[in-house]
């Protein structure tokens, strides 16, 4: 589903380059839940950001499900994240003075979804995260951290994405809510099929996954399987 | 985006953001205020001035004697002097041309006039009873003179209502009393009725006004109604020509008479009020800019602020265009609401004038519309760039931004 072929990355700060990604190839599969684990520095930033849409490689080739997104405009960008892919944020980036369920359906104002469509979606993606439906219509700053998450992860959910890609999401919680947040990836890849792409530098965290891709200094170190039942 | 979503984010938006955004709107408020309150007392003026001129009298012609400059004389007399404008002049101009309504003859002079124990000296016009209608004069108590009086000569006069006031004391009953003009004895016929200006004049018969006052046969002036506005030109120019014509020139340069047209000093007075008016709009619509200016900066610190939700927005999937359309109509809503609100301001404003200190004001549809168009413009202007800065913010950027 995804295939990164030699992918290139290089930011040029006047006379510098510097080269976030040299020469990075993998394939990830549908269905799958893979951590890209790495430490600050190691290209794994600007690998999320282009797996995410958000960038375009500076060479090399990124298929989204056959498509060829590696040149796409900014415009054209935007279509596809909000088509194919669900974002959840370390720092959760819902919208403050706003209701749970108007957080959630924020991806659906940028799309052709029918109105009456929408309340549906809402509210099966606040199920699939196992919200208390007595929260949902609760401003988003009256929640506590690991709701918080759960409700930026049912926003990832609700466009039906190929692939959710979470950004460090434990990043910003204690560990007991953070686990509750990886049981929600856990089920969410386990009992409904969602590709799962997990970015952090957390080795418990990644342990998650099925299947861990080290990157180091711009390049793949070494892509593992775990051994989580599967 | 849908329009309704847009709509919904911009409410919630401004909502968010209470006292800054009404500050911000208070600008606007009072631009558009201003512009209207000072339209309305332009235009007022306008009005007022078009009133007092038609209370002269409307569709007038009036013709002056030219300067009077003999044959081989350098030097020319002032205007008026010329003694080119006799009852001959009114019969061709009555028998001449259509488009007439009424003529009168006008000698006029200023007499000292007394009565019993007072005096006072006041502008004496002789005339016949056509005056009356050309210039709008109506009769309080008595009566004008007719015409077979004009024949006779007699020696009546109706007075304005300030001379009756100089002569007699306030609202004394003066009819059948009797004055003297200039040493010659009249008799009131009647009083006028009050217009505000031209109050204190005395009238008497043009016959007996040549006879007994001026002693000879020249015209001061004639007075002109024609029968419609449409008209005035057209008759300017027959009378000039029927004159020149009359009075044996050729060369329309060396007329010894002066037409003026009472269109033309509306429109000097009204191109006098109309500047005024443009004027005093001018110096509203810089506040309005300052308003507008004041949008643009509230917009700036909106789109810096709101920095990690364009990135989360862009993240989800908004485009540059959704993104712009969300901070546009959110600088047009700001503007749309204070111009809505300074439009009534303006309204209360001007009726408040109007009412309280009596200073006329006339709210015209034409500048409600324009403060309304004129703030929706000044939300797209002021909010275009704020909106298109926050549309070009990078996604990963704007996420990180602390």
């Amino acid at each position: 589903m995804i295939k990164c072929k030699n992918l290139v990355k290089i930011y040029k700060n006047g006379d510098n380059e510097t080269w976030a990604l040299k020469n990075v190839s993998f394939e990830i599969k549908k269905g799958e839940f893979v951590a890209i684990m790495g430490p600050s520095g190691s290209g794994k930033s600007t690998l999320m950001n282009i797996i995410g849409a958000l960038d375009n490689p500076t060479s090399g080739s990124y298929f989204l499900e056959g498509k060829d997104v590696a040149k796409l405009s900014e415009d054209d960008l935007a279509e596809i994240r909000n088509n194919k892919i669900g974002f959840v944020f370390q720092a959760f980036n819902l919208l403050s003075r706003t209701t749970v369920m108007r957080n959630v359906m924020l991806p659906l104002f940028y799309n052709k979804l029918p109105k009456n469509e929408r309340k549906k979606r809402v509210e099966e993606s606040l199920r699939a995260v196992n919200l208390d439906p007595n929260r949902w219509d609760h401003l988003s700053n009256q929640l506590s951290g690991g709701q918080i998450q759960r409700v930026a992860i049912a926003r990832a959910l609700v466009n039906h994405p190929s692939l959710i890609l979470a950004d460090e999401p434990t990043g910003n919680l204690d560990t007991k809510t953070g686990d509750m947040v990886m049981d929600t990836f856990r089920k969410l890849n386990g009992e409904n099929g969602h590709t799962i792409v997990l970015i952090t530098h957390e080795p418990e965290i990644a342990e998650h996954a099925d299947r861990i891709i080290h990157v180091r200094d711009g390049e793949i170190e070494k892509d593992v399987k775990t051994n989580n039942k599967h | 985006m849908k329009f309704s979503d847009l709509i919904y984010e911009t409410f919630i938006s401004i909502a968010t953001n209470k006292v800054r955004s009404s500050l911000t709107v208070l600008g606007i408020v009072i631009g558009i205020a201003s512009v209207i309150v000072m339209i309305a007392i332009g235009r007022g003026a306008q009005g007022s001035i078009q009133d007092e001129i038609a209370k002269i009298g409307s569709n007038l012609l009036s013709i002056r004697p030219g300067s009077q400059q003999g044959p081989g004389q350098q030097v020319s007399q002032g205007q008026g002097s010329a003694q080119s404008l006799t009852m001959e002049d009114i019969t061709y101009i009555e028998e001449g041309i259509e488009s007439v309504k009424a003529v009168a003859p006008v000698v006029s002079g200023n007499y000292q006039v007394i009565a019993t124990g007072t005096n006072t000296r006041t502008s004496v016009t002789g005339t016949t009873p056509n005056y009356t209608e050309i210039k709008s004069f109506e009769i309080e108590d008595g009566s004008f003179f007719t015409d077979s009086q004009v024949n006779k000569l007699a020696r009546v006069a109706v007075l304005g209502p300030d001379t009756v006031t100089d002569l007699f004391g306030e609202g004394a009953s003066v009819v059948g009393e009797k004055i003297t003009i200039d040493g010659v004895n009249f008799v009131i016929s009647g009083v006028t009725v009050a217009k505000g200006t031209q109050d204190d004049l005395i009238f008497i018969p043009i016959t007996t006004a040549q006879q007994y006052l001026v002693g000879d046969e020249k015209l001061s002036q004639i007075e002109i109604q024609v029968n419609s506005q449409e008209e005035m030109d057209a008759a300017e120019t027959e009378i000039e020509a029927l004159l020149l014509e009359k009075h044996g020139i050729d060369d329309p340069e060396e007329a010894d008479f002066r037409i003026m047209n009472q269109a033309d000093i509306i429109a000097t007075a009204s191109s006098v009020t109309g500047t005024l008016t443009v004027l005093l709009g001018a110096v509203a619509g810089i506040s309005l800019v300052v308003g507008g200016i004041g949008i643009m900066n509230m917009m700036l610190t909106t789109v810096t602020e709101r920095t990690r939700e364009i990135g989360l927005r862009k993240a989800i999937g908004a485009k540059r265009d959704d993104i712009t359309k969300q901070f546009l109509y959110e600088s047009i809503a700001l503007t749309f609401f204070g111009g809505l609100i300074g439009v009534i301001l303006g309204y209360v404003v001007s009726f408040g004038l109007e009412k309280f200190i009596g200073l006329a004001s006339d709210i015209s549809g034409f500048s409600i519309a324009l403060a309304f168009g004129v703030s929706a413009l000044i939300g797209i202007v002021f909010g275009y760039y704020p909106s298109k800065r926050a549309a070009k913010l990078n996604a990963i950027e704007a996420l990180r931004y602390e």
